[in-house]
């Protein structure tokens, strides 16, 4: 059974269809790469994904034990206010569920932070640390209240090409060695194609959905790579 | 030296109207600054300021009317912070802009009011700038609950509240009822500022909620170090400014104020001084 199915699911922003009547099924263990140019709706499929949106018509439903507030998302970067004054214990924490922080969420978080490199930065004020940092954070966030499912919003984003390496490598390790199911928005296709098992390519015509290898011999993967397919 | 300073504060807490209005103002200056951080953190600072005009109107209306002052304000302040929230989240006119309106309504409606009734300059001036005088024991109590209250739920829900304020989309992906925790915040605000609008006055509460947050802000870096820094700030100035207005003769309100002020730019100072060093 598939952790996400979208059946003919149309999603709207203020009133208007922006996905329209998507099939899509998420596989446990996946890797799949959301592309699209601006206003195809890549976000608001990431807010439909994460229940914040409710389809206007067909359906979204969850499988293979994955509840739908089990789901690790990591924001684009521009929705936190890059002055708030919290450490970056604090943040971590936050991603654990419950009022108290018990010895278990205590564990989850330190083995997070352990896990993104960014134990001895705890006390650290997270509005000081670099980009890079500040994702690895949200991340060990984001790993706290999931063990199965990540979503990923333009994960990239404004970071240097060498901490934008960084970053893939660490997200293929979530995949790979924690044996998590990863969903990224990006606007790098030819990152995408290199890093993900599965494509979907959102236009405001329709959408592609395949692997690497179908995208880049389907007509919007020629029209990106120019009929190249070096990356094979 | 020390002695007189003893003295004058035995002599200033002889009057039992004193120790009213120092009583309520400590809670509701802590209540205030508590909430402060999460309001000033999520840019809802001027939801203060909206809720103190409303309460202003509420209070002409009561006193108009012959009623009790809190049985009325209470509740048209706390629906008005309710529904302050939902214009803000849910219609296509900019929080700001809905705060913006109801703030100049209820203000206008006071206005009339208590300009129709028998209402006079020295009611208006009460109501506007705060008495120390017009602490009642009812009063007391309320304030009492009130930070009791606070206190309680602020510490439950701690870890929610910093959840909700630092990212609210994840807090809502995750499943928090995030919409819950800003209506739990809008109403205990909304009871905070009717308490410390007698004593303060309509205009000038809201420095209690954005002052001591944006002034601890200018050194702490963690939610934590803020949120207890903030709530220290605001006790310290209530008092400061309460025994200030006494020796000086001034309005109490404006001289909690102007503590607060003071604190910001001393702050301000030591928070550029850590930066350069």
């Amino acid at each position: 059974m598939s952790l996400i199915t979208c059946e003919k699911a149309t999603f709207a922003y203020e009133g208007v269809p922006v996905v329209k009547e998507l099939d899509l099924q998420i596989e446990k263990g996946q890797y799949l790469c959301i592309v699209g140019e601006n206003g195809s709706g890549k976000s608001t499929l990431v807010k439909g994904l994460l229940g914040l949106l409710k389809p206007v018509s067909g359906s979204v439903a969850f499988g293979d034990g994955l509840h739908q507030t089990e789901i690790g998302y990591l924001p684009q970067r521009s929705e936190i206010q890059p002055d708030f004054p919290a450490s970056v214990w604090e943040v971590v924490s936050s991603g654990c569920h419950g009022l108290w922080m018990n010895a278990r969420h205590q564990r989850m978080a330190e083995e997070n932070l352990r896990l993104m490199s960014m134990d001895r930065l705890r006390n650290r004020s997270f509005a000081r640390l670099s980009g890079g940092q500040q994702q690895r954070v949200l991340l060990a966030r984001a790993l706290c209240a999931t063990k199965s499912l990540l979503l990923l919003d333009e994960p990239v984003a404004g970071l240097d090409p060498l901490v934008t390496r960084e970053m893939y490598d660490v997200i293929r390790m979530l995949h790979e060695e924690k044996g998590l199911t990863i969903v990224m928005i990006s606007h790098d296709i030819q990152a995408a194609t290199q890093e993900a098992d599965r494509i979907l390519h959102l236009t405001s015509t329709g959408s592609f959905y395949g692997t690497p290898f179908e995208y880049r011999h389907s007509p919007l993967g020629v029209a990106f790579f120019g009929g190249c397919c070096c990356h094979e | 030296m020390n002695n007189e300073m003893f003295t004058m504060l035995g002599k200033m807490f002889s009057y039992h109207f004193m120790v009213r209005a120092a009583v309520v103002g400590l809670l509701v200056s802590l209540c205030a600054a508590l909430l402060g951080v999460s309001l000033v953190l999520k840019r809802y600072s001027m939801i203060g300021d909206g809720l103190s005009h409303v309460g202003f109107g509420a209070l002409a209306v009561a006193s108009a009317l012959g009623a009790a002052p809190m049985a009325v304000s209470i509740p048209v302040v706390m629906a008005a912070a309710v529904l302050l929230l939902r214009l803000s989240s849910h219609t296509k006119v900019k929080g700001d802009a809905v705060i913006a309106m109801i703030s100049a309504a209820s203000l206008a409606v006071g206005v009339i009011v208590l300009s129709l009734s028998s209402g006079t300059t020295g009611d208006v001036n009460n109501y506007l700038f705060g008495s120390v005088l017009a602490m009642t024991g009812e009063d007391v109590w309320l304030s009492v609950i009130l930070a009791a209250v606070v206190l309680v739920l602020f510490g439950v829900f701690y870890r929610k509240i910093f959840a909700v304020t630092f990212d609210e989309t994840f807090a809502r992906a995750t499943g928090e009822k995030t919409e819950a925790y800003n209506l739990l915040l809008a109403c205990l605000t909304a009871l905070t500022i009717v308490l410390g609008m007698r004593v303060m006055g309509a205009m000038l509460i809201s420095s209690l909620i954005i002052f001591p947050a944006l002034t601890a802000m200018r050194v702490c870096r963690s939610f934590r170090s803020v949120t207890i820094t903030a709530a220290l700030i605001s006790v310290v100035c209530f008092m400061l400014g309460l025994c200030g207005s006494y020796l000086l003769d001034t309005p109490t309100g404006a001289t909690v104020v102007v503590a607060n002020v003071l604190a910001f730019l001393l702050f301000w100072l030591i928070g550029r001084i850590r930066e350069r060093a």
